[in-house]
């Protein structure tokens, strides 16, 4: 019984590691946040959501599209999607209120398991019910197909000719064994036999009983406890086989549950995410994507929604064209909205590639190969190397896993030495990469680095710059234009340590 | 050639080695990690005795190393290793056959012991037979077993085995459990219920789950119910169990003891060989080194640490390997050069090669022409000591007194990092004075020290270096080299480290 909600031919595997990077991912985007807001409290949401997301770095146009349309229709019918992901939590408390489990005598995990089934089959039952009545207002192929399964798998005769396996696993004639003899002449091979059922009436049933092959019967006398032991031993030992079956039987309709869980539970995710943001009256839209080879990168409105979501005031979004471009330069005033932007380009891919809405008015966007980030690190915890060592080192690892059609993040890497050798030390790396086929978003204060980028500029380079108006303001927006010389430090520092300066500056 | 031993040119110098004591230098070469990693998988053969006893004698190390060549082929070591194996089963078996209570079940462990017996030899002779053994050992061995393989005796005791174990194995019974009654009867061919189970469930199936079924403990012993159901199933075949009870009562001793000696000493050389396996899988070099009793010049190829190498192979580290050459009147290696730089593991590497030699096993280099000492003494710094300076250097001073003086022309001495505890002027001096007299001695030496001086001392000295990588100082080699002792210090390129230069790059991600 499969879910595939997710993928069209599988279902998530949780098990794949995560990309190494994924670590940087989060951290750097903020993307806890995010995940936060889809999880509203719900753990399991946020575990799973984090690993969608993180594992669709690399992803297809068709997966996309797929869950996409899946999604449309959670939006449209939010409540149902809320019930079925109540039903699959139900049967996993099934498992609460069976009794105790003690993984030693196979006869309790048979019993254990005969009733933790007879409550499965009831939530199976009314997912049947489920898929009868709504398998029709779905438009996914996603949904369409889960429905289909239910009805296919769990059909009206499988059902009975369950509960009547349930009845007679409890075993009121006895249990029949058969054995061989192993090591050291002790009984090996127990196996589990059916009793050919006696036939005709009782009175020949009575004489056929003498004809049968010569047994010998003795009794464990009362007071023998360690003989009633022995015995019941000997039984499990009959028992163990279909116990192990039941109890994996039991684990398999509890991990289908699972499954089925945790791939809805992206999806409630989602309709959490779209009710916070839609209450924020922030705008969503559905991406159009394209293959990563077009190179496609164009936007409108486009915000940070990590910001948005722990920041009340107006949130700033910036508009872009960069399409067919390579690398996209950020330069200009220190807190100028650089860093915010780099990060809501970030998690729009994510969220794009991971088939969700993206925190846009309009975004069409190429699929990309992986996703890098590669931020300058404040302080180093372990000093155990020095900071450009621990760039470096960072960026080598970079430069193992990356793939052509990647996108890298850039926010001020190289800063940890003096700007001649950090500029050089990009300028290289830069290069090769986007040679390489990587896209490569950069925001940095190297101006050594910007000049020579600038002379240089190729079409495939996009340079945006933090606007500043003419009075000095900053208004957090982006805007195209080429590095200007002057940093922008010197007036921010001008502010913050106006006084100081002042009494410095006084003579005498 | 009669067989005695495939260890020993006969059994009573294999006797004496059992009271052999640890040699002196084992903590300080680390021979005893060494040892202890052979002879641990291998407790039982009691094989540490063996590796305790060095050999002077040529014409032994060379029947050893027939043998040892014997064993390389996967073919033959395969043989001998399921020998091995077949045998500890027998022996098992033996002891569980005396442990237990129930006669039924103490007879069957019997039978199952000598069958082991059986087929352990029929499978060693026969392997044997189609496999090129050039040993001498090996090939007394064999034609001591075809003798034994033939005679009258082990035909029958194994034609009798053959025949109990087959109508035991057509045994097969049934048991009803209803309440506190058992009933043993005959098995009529009823249908498998847990397999209709599993079917019914199987569409749910969803990946791998946990296995339920219980690790029912399977104790040797039997008790008073089985005994009571065995009973009956003997009532159900009773001529089978008649024939049982007569076999047990006429072979109570059928082991060999040339046998049981051979199952024993075999193992040394299996035990060196599993361990060689693992470095050779990772590329490291073993040869059977050419041995001396009179020249002393010596020479080795990629010769390494093996206690090192076993500790970077588990960790997925690189080993790194070193070659050594005293030509003519040379006898020492001074070794010099920055500290974590392999001096010491160079030092450690060059004794055991000398002491593995001596056992007539193959030694860790690529190729090896070794004088034979009659003893090797060590003199390693010991760090846990360093409270008293005074102490310490008086201490280290009379060490080497007793070495020097017990040593021979014929001995290897190997000295590390000697009067560390005392100004350089007093150690230069000292270290002269010792240098010396080992010279005067004309023993062969290694030599790790701090003293740039000592490396130029005379022609019998010979300097190696440990090297610094040019390319990133960080990164120690671990090469030592033979050339003038030196103390270079290299620039940093962190960019180059890290393989991120243009050219680096352009190598790393073709456009």
């Amino acid at each position: 019984m499969k879910v595939h909600l997710l993928y069209r031919d599988r279902d998530l595997d949780v098990t794949q590691p995560l990309p190494r990077h994924a670590a940087d991912l989060i951290q750097d985007l903020e993307l806890e946040t995010v995940l936060n807001a889809m999880a509203r409290g719900d753990r399991f949401v946020f575990e799973t959501a984090r690993r969608v997301i993180l594992s669709s770095l690399v992803s297809d146009l068709e997966t996309v599209r797929y869950r996409q349309a899946v999604l449309e229709d959670c939006l449209r019918q939010p409540a149902l999607i809320r019930t079925l992901y109540q039903l699959t939590i139900e049967a996993q408390e099934s498992e609460r209120k069976a009794s105790f489990i003690f993984f030693k005598d196979p006869s309790l995990i048979l019993m254990r398991s005969v009733q933790i089934l007879e409550l499965l089959f009831a939530v199976l039952r009314k997912l049947r019910a489920i898929a009868d009545e709504q398998a029709e207002t779905f438009c996914s192929e996603g949904l369409r197909e889960l429905c289909a399964m239910l009805q296919r798998e769990l059909s009206d005769d499988y059902l009975a000719r369950i509960e009547e396996h349930l009845r007679e696993l409890h075993f009121r004639d006895g249990v029949l064994l058969s054995a061989r003899l192993g090591q050291g002449n002790k009984g090996r091979d127990y196996t589990l036999r059916r009793a050919a059922a006696p036939q005709g009436p009782w009175f020949s049933r009575l004489l056929s009983r003498g004809k049968r092959a010569p047994g010998y019967t003795f009794r464990i006398p009362e007071r023998d406890e360690a003989g009633a032991r022995a015995l019941s031993e000997l039984r499990n030992r009959g028992l163990n086989l279909v116990a192990n079956a039941l109890a994996r039987s039991t684990e398999h309709i509890l991990s289908f549950f699972a499954l089925l869980r945790r791939e809805l539970a992206f999806y409630v995710g989602c309709l959490n995410l779209a009710e916070e943001l839609a209450g924020r009256k922030l705008p969503l839209c559905f991406p159009t994507v394209a293959p990563a080879e077009e190179q496609r990168r164009t936007f409108e409105g486009l915000y940070d929604p990590a910001l948005a979501l722990t920041q009340r005031t107006a949130i700033v979004a910036n508009d872009g064209h960069a399409d067919g471009k390579r690398l996209i330069l950020i330069t200009g005033a220190n807190r100028g909205g650089k860093s915010t932007f780099l990060r809501s380009l970030g998690l729009a891919q994510l969220l794009l590639q991971s088939g969700m809405f993206v925190p846009a008015r309009a975004f069409h966007a190429s699929l990309c190969n992986g996703l890098f980030t590669h931020f300058r690190r404040r302080e180093d915890a372990t000093l155990k190397s020095g900071k450009l060592d621990e760039e470096l080192n960072r960026m080598s690892a970079i430069v193992d896993d990356i793939r052509p059609h990647a996108l890298l993040l850039l926010n001020e890497s190289f800063a940890a030495t003096n700007e001649r050798e950090g500029s050089e030390l990009a300028h290289q790396i830069i290069t090769a990469l986007v040679a390489h086929g990587v896209t490569v978003c950069y925001v940095t204060h190297l101006a050594t680095l910007a000049r020579r980028f600038a002379q240089e500029h190729r079409p495939e380079m996009l340079f945006l710059r933090a606007e500043r108006l003419a009075d000095g303001r900053r208004t957090f927006r982006l805007v195209e234009g080429e590095p200007e010389e002057t940093g922008y430090a010197r007036d921010l520092y001008a502010r913050v340590f106006a006084s100081d300066l002042e009494i410095e500056a006084k003579p005498g | 050639m009669v067989f005695r031993s495939i260890l020993f040119a006969d059994s009573e110098q294999g006797q004496q080695a059992e009271a052999n004591p640890v040699p002196a230098c084992f903590s300080d070469l680390q021979l005893e990690r060494i040892i202890e990693s052979i002879t641990t998988p291998k407790e039982d053969y009691r094989l540490r005795p063996f590796f305790y006893t060095p050999l002077r004698d040529l014409d032994l190390i060379a029947y050893r190393h027939e043998v040892m060549r014997d064993l390389e082929k996967p073919e033959v070591f395969a043989l001998l290793d399921q020998f091995s194996k077949h045998m500890r089963t027998m022996h098992r078996y033996r002891e569980q056959a005396q442990k237990l209570y129930y006669r039924y079940q103490q007879e069957r462990w019997w039978l199952d012991a000598i069958d082991q017996y059986c087929q352990a030899l029929v499978t060693l002779t026969q392997g044997l037979k189609q496999l090129p053994i050039e040993s001498r050992g090996l090939q007394a061995f064999l034609s001591y077993l075809q003798d034994y393989l033939t005679s009258p005796a082990f035909l029958a005791l194994q034609q009798e085995t053959e025949a109990l174990k087959e109508a035991l194995a057509q045994v097969h019974y049934c048991l009803h459990i209803k309440g506190d009654a058992v009933t043993v009867r005959l098995y009529a061919g009823e249908e498998d219920y847990s397999a209709d189970i599993e079917a019914t469930f199987a569409r749910f199936k969803q990946g791998a789950v946990k296995d339920y079924s219980v690790r029912l403990i399977d104790w040797q012993e039997m008790n008073h119910v089985e005994a009571q159901i065995l009973e009956r199933v003997a009532r159900l075949y009773p001529s089978v169990f008649a024939q049982l009870d007569d076999y047990c009562l006429r072979y109570q001793r059928y082991l060999d003891e040339t046998i049981a000696r051979f199952e024993r000493e075999i193992q040394f050389y299996l035990a060196y060989l599993e361990y060689l396996a693992t470095f050779r899988r990772r590329g490291l070099p073993f040869c059977y080194p050419q041995l001396s009793l009179e020249e002393k010049a010596s020479a080795a190829e990629d010769c390494f640490d093996l206690a090192l190498a076993d500790l970077l192979l588990r960790e997925g580290g690189q080993v790194v390997t070193n070659s050594f050459a005293l030509a003519g009147q040379e006898r020492v290696l001074i070794v010099t050069g920055p500290n974590q730089g392999g001096k010491t593991t160079f030092a450690r590497a060059v004794g055991q090669l000398y002491y593995l030699a001596s056992l007539g096993c193959p030694v860790p280099a690529r190729s090896a022409r070794l004088f034979l000492p009659d003893r090797i003494f060590t003199h390693f710094e010991r760090e846990e000591q360093i409270e008293n300076l005074r102490g310490k250097l008086e201490d280290d001073l009379v060490r080497l007194r007793t070495i020097l003086k017990q040593a021979t022309p014929a001995s290897l001495i190997i000295l590390n990092e000697i009067f560390t505890s005392t100004t350089l002027q007093d150690a230069l001096f000292l270290s002269q004075q010792i240098l010396r007299r080992l010279l005067a001695l004309d023993v062969l030496g290694v030599w790790v020290t701090f003293l740039d001086e000592l490396a130029s001392y005379s022609q019998q000295t010979v300097s190696m270096v440990a090297e610094v990588d040019p390319g990133d100082p960080a990164r120690r080699t671990f090469r030592v080299l033979r050339r003038p002792a030196d103390g270079l210090a290299y620039a940093l390129a962190l960019a180059q480290k890290y393989r991120l230069t243009s050219a680096c790059l352009k190598e790393r991600l073709p456009a």
